[in-house]
């Protein structure tokens, strides 16, 4: 991984908005951009990007994902890093790449893509070397940790940087490597195990009494926040990029 | 929209079974991680090591199958090969008539559950009793076990106790220890009237032929002490090169499968009894199980065959604990299962290619795998080859459309914001299928497509 000192502030990124953050999410998006800022980035946003293709690849649909890859990179073509506030579609652009495209001509140019594109957090603090997030966001956050960050920097970098921000107090909570049931296509396809999973999910996050669950996945949030509501019990969640940005104004307004 | 069956068939589990499925899974799977972080400075080094070495004993399977067969026949074992069930089966009924064998005693093996064995020798007049406690357990209730390690995961001590009233083991009584005392004086009884002992194999080492048993109960042992006739039924990915390896094997095996630093029992079988040893099979056979290995071995998914039946990706799968083994149809099931169920069916693959899919890809099973077995690969790999062969699995969402979408940038952006008129629909009359799916359980944020755009060119422009 490049180390944080040989780079340049005022660097250049490249910003993937993600499918849902342009559907759904637009909050985490603005946030997403206003850190990067915060952290002296100039932030580009290629008008014709659209999704990393990742509901394909999990269906088995290699074609119509490699498709969709296919149209991503060329969309963010050329050096500069990619920054993503999602770790599911990083996953998906650099693990996911590789194994769809094994044996397919172009297996290299996914393989450049991949190795340009971060995660938000991954990036603030292994790409630009940041060590700690300043500012002040009164809450007790349960963090949970998505599947598609498994092994990647997410995870300790999103750490890292809330356990920075004053005033923010990270609840530990029972079974955290177990998923929310998510799944994308799954949450629809297996309707009923994708709501227990996500029921246990919620039952364990909220011994801990949080204030908020925070994720670097909206996906994740978006199921367990709409399980919880639905079921009577409406829970506040949040973006990682939103805590990040938030925790920066100048009084502590939360957001949602 | 059909639910996927392994879906249906967790909605209809009694829920009793579901809760005594997860939380036991849930405790071995946390007993498993402070077990190896406390034993092992590096754990994931020695899962990718063992790994490394299993892969390169299937990537060199033929040589390591010839020494295996050389050092176990220098041993005095005989050994034969099926090419799959039916030959299996055939052989080991063909050993034991010829031997005039009656009663057999056998210890868990999940080959031979995959050959169906007991059924076969039943249907010719042999009797077979298991005697690994669940094992029996299973074979009184005529029900065929849920988990690898744990076949009556999804039993209740109440439920036991009822069959073994039920089979003449004693009045009713739930307390565990009476159940095991009573298993006990019923299986003692049965290894001393039996003829032949079977038993299935953890390991072979090619280098000096030991075949390696591992069981808590001894009951491996019991099988074979009073008898002539030791009978192994062992899948050809149980060799592992050297001796030496196998001090990294059951480093992993007792530690991923039941949080133990070794099962009570290990045992290295030199072949049959020698004439210096008091007691032990005369004659000792192993059978060289196929069954659709060899098959698995050429595709992009050989790596499931490194699996060395720890069931720790069964215990940590959040599916598995909602859905159960049985679920899985098959009789490797969880993630594991997901992936070698449907390569060991052959040609019937289209039966079980809805396997693969009961996964969230979450990758825990990868994180416990003590062979690093890249599960979620092997199930999009599957997935992939489904769609390839044409294979409808029930619930599948086409993504055609989609592609054509996400690769029009104009046409894509033009939804998003259109596709605001969603906020004022009500939920019946959403016009896509898996949103109002979506909506039965939880609820959806507000549709603001465009939003985040059109902020981005404005602020470009100030």
């Amino acid at each position: 991984m490049d180390s944080a000192t040989d780079k340049p502030a005022g660097r250049k990124v490249l910003f993937m908005a993600t499918c849902l953050c342009d559907a759904f999410f637009a909050e985490t998006a603005k946030a997403a951009v206003e850190v990067l800022e915060h952290a002296g980035c100039e932030v580009l946003f290629p008008e014709d990007q659209t999704c990393c293709g990742q509901p394909a690849f999990n269906a088995g649909d290699f074609a119509s994902s490699r498709k969709v890859a296919r149209h991503t990179w060329r969309v963010f073509s050329g050096e500069l890093p990619v920054i993503v506030p999602s770790g599911s579609c990083t996953a998906m652009c650099g693990h996911g790449n590789a194994l769809q495209f094994e044996g397919e001509a172009d297996l290299g140019e996914a393989r450049d893509f991949g190795k340009r594109t971060w995660e938000l957090c991954d990036y603030l603090v292994n790409g630009l070397g940041i060590k700690t997030w300043s500012g002040r966001y009164e809450a007790r956050v349960a963090l949970h940790h998505s599947c598609h960050t498994r092994g990647s920097g997410t995870g300790a970098a999103m750490k890292q940087l809330l356990s920075g921000i004053a005033g923010l107090e990270l609840r530990e909570f029972g079974q955290p490597e177990q998923c929310c049931g998510f799944g994308g296509t799954f949450s629809v396809t297996f309707p009923h195990i994708s709501g227990e999973m996500g029921k246990v999910k919620l039952e364990q996050v909220l011994t801990s009494s949080p204030d908020l669950i925070v994720s670097a996945d909206g996906s994740c949030l978006m199921h367990l926040g709409g399980l919880a509501a639905r079921g009577g019990r409406p829970v506040r969640v949040a973006n990682v990029a939103e805590i990040l940005r938030d925790a920066l104004l100048p009084a502590p307004a939360p957001a949602r | 929209m059909n639910p996927q069956p392994i879906d249906r068939y967790a909605e209809t589990l009694a829920r009793e079974t579901r809760d005594s499925v997860s939380a036991s899974a849930a405790i071995t799977t946390e007993k498993r991680v402070d077990i190896l972080a406390r034993d092992f400075p590096d754990p994931d080094g020695l899962r990718r090591l063992a790994g490394q070495i299993k892969q390169h004993t299937l990537e060199h399977l033929d040589d390591y199958l010839a020494k295996a067969v050389r050092a176990l026949r220098d041993n005095g074992v005989v050994v034969h090969f099926a090419a799959d069930a039916e030959e299996a089966r055939k052989l080991i009924l063909g050993l034991l008539s010829e031997r005039g064998v009656r009663r057999v005693v056998k210890s868990k093996s999940m080959a031979t559950e995959e050959i169906h064995l007991n059924d076969h020798l039943a249907a010719h007049g042999i009797d077979c009793v298991e005697t690994d406690l669940g094992e029996f357990i299973v074979q009184i209730d005529g029900d065929t076990p849920s988990h690898i390690v744990r076949p009556i995961i999804h039993k209740n001590r109440r439920e036991i106790a009822r069959s073994f009233e039920a089979h003449g083991l004693g009045d009713y009584d739930d307390d565990p220890e009476t159940i095991t005392r009573r298993a006990r004086i019923h299986l003692r009884s049965k290894y001393m009237e039996s003829d032949a002992g079977i038993t299935g194999g953890n390991f072979i080492s090619a280098e000096s032929g030991r075949v390696v048993l591992v069981t808590n109960e001894g009951n491996a042992r019991f099988s074979m002490a009073p008898n002539r006739l030791h009978l192994a039924l062992i899948g050809i990915e149980k060799i592992v090169p050297r001796d030496r390896d196998l001090a990294v094997f059951l480093n992993l095996l007792a530690r991923s499968a039941t949080a133990q630093q070794l099962t009570v029992y290990t045992q290295f079988i030199n072949g049959p009894r020698a004439s210096t040893q008091p007691s032990g099979p005369e004659e000792m056979h192993v059978v060289l199980l196929d069954n659709g290995r060899s098959r698995v071995l050429a595709t992009d998914c050989r790596e499931i065959l490194r699996c060395i039946r720890c069931g720790a990706c069964q215990n940590v799968c959040p599916v598995y604990r909602q859905a159960s083994g049985h679920a899985y149809r098959a009789v490797y099931g969880g993630p594991v299962g997901a992936v070698l169920s449907p390569l060991l069916a052959g040609e019937r693959f289209s039966d079980l290619a809805d396997l693969p899919k009961a996964s969230t890809l979450c990758g825990a099973c990868r994180e416990v795998c003590p062979v690093d077995i890249p599960i979620p690969d092997l199930l999009l790999r599957l997935r992939a080859r489904a769609k390839e062969e044409g294979v409808r699995t029930p619930a599948s969402i086409p993504m055609a459309p989609f592609a054509t979408l996400a690769t029009s940038p104009a046409l894509w952006r033009t939804a998003m914001t259109a596709s605001r008129a969603m906020n004022h629909l009500p939920t019946a009359a959403l016009p896509v299928k898996p949103l109002r799916e979506w909506l039965k359980l939880r609820t959806l944020p507000e549709w603001r497509g465009g939003e985040f755009r059109k902020w981005m060119k404005k602020r470009k422009q100030s």
